[in-house]
């Protein structure tokens, strides 16, 4: 059995103002899995993303990365962690913020010491996996959100992390890119931390499931049979979409 | 150096489009040589002929006929068009309006035209204002026109101006447009809302609105920073691609202020 890309170990956090986040979570994601985070608006999902590339710093708790330890007081570390831990937040806006396509996915790979022919093939590379290599030169406010999505997907894919994070990848998106997102995330060769509350998407993409409630995980199995599990679903204040069916 | 955009291709690839945004909506696209000219050239050149400019009296009469001809002759190669020259230049008025007092108030010599008592100093002092505001006024129209606002910025990256204020310009130039269609946006669900700007009495609602604005940007901020910490930064942002500069563009980029230096001197010295 390889090292796991994601180890997550009795986490919990509490915000300065006293408000409980996490309550103790356990996760172990195996190289090369795609796997699910769900759970309803609230539950600490965002928080949880945070702590994997030491954003907020785990004061209780482990989180290892590629069986590494994020540590908030090693910054060596904490920037090599941040090369293996690729996050694509919600909001295409606050992570495009160089003045054209190709230099915001340049911008990951640049901090992590590329430069010249590397830095070109890497922002190549990233933008053709989702389709976007043509856009190169164009500032992002002129793309369309779908577009935008996926540029921001191409900036942490130059990374060439170790686990990819998707904060509510489908968010936003009309059917057809929400489509084009699935086979863009489908076709990629790595492992896969999407986290929804838009559960066909869940189906459609990982064949594991975890449910983050109140602070810890509550479910933890096969995406198919979390969600055919209707007490489970109601419990957790997650649900299918009226008509869909498994 | 980042080469990861090559900057030309970026003007081919984009060729004709004419810009809307906030951050473009000056340039005018034309192929001249002023345009194609490297930014920083452009920067300099532009800075070197306004100091020696202001450092002309204005009582050089002569010189000032030759810097209007220099700078009215770049605007004739760039092939911008006049009546927007113009118009844009009508920022200046404000200015011009306080010089245009000068002349009323003051002390020393003085003589009467029609019922109105001038002061020469002031005269003088209010057509050094205008002729040279006038100068930079269409020297800046100039570069904005000629030069989209982030090749403005890869110049002044170039002309080694301290990397944070080019770090913040360059930032306020990409989220300028996101804030501003957040802003048009609000307007609208206003508006929907029945609400109509009116008077004095609807400025309190437009200020809660502008410090919701306020306040979303500086969370957008936040969250930026959250985004670009999660991709590695630690305080440097990579350089803007640049190009060589070549002795032909230094020669054209040195010749605007060359000419305007050597014949204001020729004009103070000789004549």
């Amino acid at each position: 059995m390889s090292t796991p890309s994601l180890e997550i170990k009795e986490l919990a956090f509490a915000y300065p103002d006293g408000n409980q986040a996490l309550y103790g979570v356990n996760i172990k994601i195996d190289k090369g899995e795609r796997v699910a985070l769900l759970g309803p608006n609230g539950a600490g999902k965002t928080t949880l993303i945070l702590h994997i590339n030491g954003i907020h710093p785990t004061n209780h708790g482990q989180v290892f990365v590629a069986g590494r330890l994020v540590d908030g007081n090693d910054p060596e570390g904490l920037r090599e962690v941040r090369s293996k831990v690729g996050i694509v937040f919600q909001d295409p806006d606050d992570q495009l913020f160089m003045p054209t396509v190709g230099e915001d996915v340049a911008f990951g790979p640049y901090n992590m010491g590329l430069r010249g022919a590397d830095l070109d093939n890497a922002v190549t590379q990233a933008l053709t996996l989702v389709g976007m290599l043509e856009f190169k030169d164009r500032p992002p406010h002129h793309l369309s959100f779908g577009q935008r999505r996926r540029v921001a997907v191409a900036t942490v894919l130059a990374m060439k992390p170790e686990i990819l994070i998707l904060d509510e990848p489908s968010s936003n998106l009309d059917p057809a890119s929400r489509r084009e997102l699935a086979e863009i995330l489908n076709s990629l060769d790595i492992t896969l931390l999407m986290v929804t509350h838009d559960l066909p998407y869940a189906v459609e993409l990982c064949p594991r499931s975890l449910i983050l409630a109140g602070g810890v995980i509550t479910a933890d199995g096969k995406t198919s049979d979390l969600l055919k599990d209707e007490k489970l679903l109601k419990q957790n204040r997650l649900e299918l979409p009226k008509g869909f069916n498994l | 150096m980042i080469p990861t955009a090559p900057v030309g291709q970026a003007k081919s690839k984009h060729q004709h489009h004419h810009g809307h945004d906030v951050g473009e909506r000056l340039y005018i696209h034309r192929h001249t040589p002023i345009h194609a000219l490297s930014p920083a050239l452009k920067i300099a050149s532009l800075l070197f002929f306004l100091f020696v400019v202001v450092a002309t009296p204005i009582t050089y009469w002569l010189s000032y006929i030759i810097f209007f001809a220099l700078i009215i002759s770049v605007i004739l190669v760039a092939k911008l068009p006049l009546l927007t020259v113009f118009k844009r230049s009508l920022i200046e008025i404000p200015f011009i309006l306080f010089a245009v007092l000068m002349p009323f108030f003051g002390t020393g010599e003085s003589f009467l035209f029609l019922n109105f008592t001038i002061y020469e100093e002031g005269l003088l002092a209010a057509a050094a204002i205008v002729a040279k505001g006038t100068i930079g006024v269409l020297g800046a129209i100039t570069l904005s026109a000629t030069s989209t606002a982030k090749d403005i910025l890869q110049g002044l990256e170039r002309l080694k101006l301290p990397s944070l204020m080019v770090n913040i310009a360059t930032f306020s130039l990409r989220y300028i447009n996101v804030v501003s269609d957040e802003m048009d946006r609000m307007k609208v669900a206003r508006q929907s809302r029945g609400f109509e700007a009116r008077g004095v009495r609807d400025w309190k609602i437009l200020g809660s609105a502008a410090a919701a604005l306020f306040i979303r940007s500086y969370e957008r901020g936040e969250r930026v920073h959250l985004a670009m910490l999660s991709r590695g930064f630690s305080g440097n942002l990579p350089k803007l691609a640049t190009e060589a500069i070549s002795q032909r563009d230094l020669l054209m980029a040195l010749s605007l202020p060359i000419t305007a230096l050597v014949l204001s001197l020729l004009d103070r010295l000789v004549i």
